[in-house]
């Protein structure tokens, strides 16, 4: 405050106000995120090194014995399904999104900026009510196989909710405008005339693709596919809903440890394991785009 | 052929919500099978006391959050621009809209716990706050680094203070910027369900947390109702917002 009461006379006045400004302008903010945001994630960062208590509550042992039983085989399988099912989900989501966001790029103007509003309306409905579309749609009784029997597809209703597909297309619903996005934006930069002169030269189409497109289109497509990939990997809500409990991911397995089994030391130790594996992805994404965005831009 | 991709992912994208909305107007007691036309189940939803305190607290916790992470947001985004090349404070004024929901989660549940704040809508508020300012800061800095600083300069050297030439100069040139940012913050929060759901009290309850409960019970067509006035509410958020900063942005 002091800063604004002191006009512009002297070159001391000013000088003591560039310094006041900064502080008076970023102080709150980071105090703030000090309080609500370092402190807590320093609080479960060290929790990865203590034990649970025999009446829960936290033992400060400082040692790796949660660490270790992170690798166990039971806990292990765990992480490795979770991988697997958020991997399969940005694959779908990838092969679903690349076409769609080459196909917007194609469209008149106008109709371009529609495009792009109407994938973007379902991502700012609630993600639960999302979810329970789905449960909706695939339960037994549900739309879904109403139109399977009718078609004759199957004879028999089929049981698709409270599988891991259901699990897979719970998360490619979810976060499918996020692969478009990033895609749009990079399939939209790209020149024609390139994918002219490679067909010219005599490239088939899948060579074109292949040759020409996928490797200038590496940043948004990992940008997208991240961007699917890390809520996947970590969400609970999915898994429960459309899973029913039966496919066990690392975030049910991280809540359970906080909210029912109150082992806080663990379940620290398992969101842990996958920050590291988040900041690995984050390092070679940001390689990677360094590597395609840093060459020469052709033409 | 490209209409393929651009039909099979609308199908995709539209169908679920469409038969919600369609399956709200049932009149029959099932979730699943039509039963005739009727609004039975917006009465039943107009009913439902608990929703009800769910979308008050909700709107509480928004307001709150939006307030507080404006505030903060925008003096953080015009600090980082105008007083420091620091790319690590840029980052790390950034970070919590980067963070896991989940790891922001558990650290405010333990947090919370070690400082023995009891849990309630009010550590809900903060901790929305806390991931909102980050926004904030993004929308509000992304506007900052495409303006002129000469402006600002000229209010200086003509001898108005800091606070005058912030009030005067700057905030009127990011205003769209800085409503744009309390916009997504406001809807980000009134959606945002794990941290919710980490940071609540007992007896809290945000709507995500209520439907949530909700759904987690089993199926019934009041959710239907709720879904679709939901939908609703958000489309025509989304378009009012469009509309109200491209309109500041011309003015």
């Amino acid at each position: 405050m002091s800063a604004e009461v002191t006009p512009v006379r002297g070159g001391r006045s000013r000088r003591l106000g560039r310094f006041i400004e900064p502080l008076v302008l970023l102080t709150p903010g980071f105090a703030f995120y000090a309080v609500l945001v370092a402190a807590p994630v320093l609080l479960v960062s060290s929790y990865a090194f203590a034990t649970r208590g025999r009446f829960g509550g936290v033992e400060w042992t400082w040692d790796l014995s949660n660490f270790e039983r992170a690798l166990e085989p039971i806990y292990l399988e765990v992480l490795r399904s979770s991988v697997v099912l958020a991997g399969i989900a940005t694959l779908v989501a990838l092969l679903l999104g690349y076409p769609t966001a080459y196909a917007i790029t194609k469209l008149p103007p106008r109709w371009r900026t529609v495009a792009l509003v109407l994938v973007v309306v379902p991502f700012w409905t609630n993600f639960l009510i999302r979810m329970y579309a789905w449960i909706v749609l695939l339960n037994t009784q549900g739309v879904l196989n109403d139109a399977l029997v009718a078609t004759g597809l199957v004879e028999d209703r089929v049981s698709m909710l409270y599988t891991p597909a259901a699990v897979v297309v719970g998360f490619v619903y979810a976060y499918l405008p996020l692969m478009i996005l990033p895609l749009y934006a990079s399939l939209e930069k790209i020149d024609s005339e390139l994918l002219e002169a490679s067909a010219n030269l005599g490239a088939s189409r899948i060579r074109t693709l292949w040759s020409v497109m996928v490797p200038l289109t590496l940043p948004g497509i990992i940008t997208g596919s991240i961007l699917v990939f890390v809520p996947s990997l970590g969400n609970f809500v999915v898994p429960e809903l459309l899973g029913g409990g039966k496919t066990v991911m690392v975030g049910n397995l991280i809540r359970d440890q906080f909210l029912k089994a109150q082992d806080w030391p663990f379940g620290s130790v398992l969101a842990m394991v996958v920050v590291v594996a988040l900041v690995v992805l984050f390092t070679a994404q940001a390689w990677v785009t360094r590597r395609v965005e840093g060459e020469p831009r052709h033409g | 052929m490209l209409w393929l991709p651009l039909l099979l992912c609308g199908a995709f994208l539209y169908v679920p919500i469409l038969v919600i909305v369609g399956m709200s107007f049932n009149d029959g007691g099932s979730a699943y099978s039509w039963d005739g036309f009727g609004f039975r189940w917006y009465g039943e939803l107009a009913g439902n006391g608990r929703l009800r305190s769910a979308v008050a607290t909700s709107l509480v916790v928004a307001a709150g959050a939006t307030l507080l992470a404006t505030v903060l947001g925008t003096l953080l985004a015009v600090g980082l621009a105008r007083h420091t090349r620091s790319r690590l404070l840029e980052a790390s004024a950034m970070a919590p809209a980067i963070l896991p929901d989940l790891l922001l989660a558990i650290g405010l549940l333990a947090f919370f716990h070690a400082a023995s704040i009891s849990k309630s809508a009010s550590t809900i508020l903060l901790a929305h706050a806390a991931f909102g300012t980050a926004f904030v800061v993004a929308v509000v800095r992304a506007r900052l680094a495409g303006m002129d600083v000469a402006q600002e300069e000229a209010s200086r050297d003509l001898g108005a203070g800091a606070v005058a030439t912030f009030l005067r100069v700057t905030l009127p040139s990011i205003a769209p910027a800085v409503v744009a940012g309390a916009l997504l913050v406001f809807t980000l929060s009134l959606d945002e369900f794990v941290i919710a759901y980490f940071t609540a009290g007992p007896t809290t309850q945000t709507l995500p947390i209520a439907v949530y409960s909700m759904v987690r019970v089993g199926v019934t067509p009041e959710i239907n109702a709720l879904a679709t006035v939901l939908v609703v509410v958000s489309v025509a958020v989304v378009v009012v917002a469009a509309r109200a900063v491209r309109r500041t942005e011309k003015a």
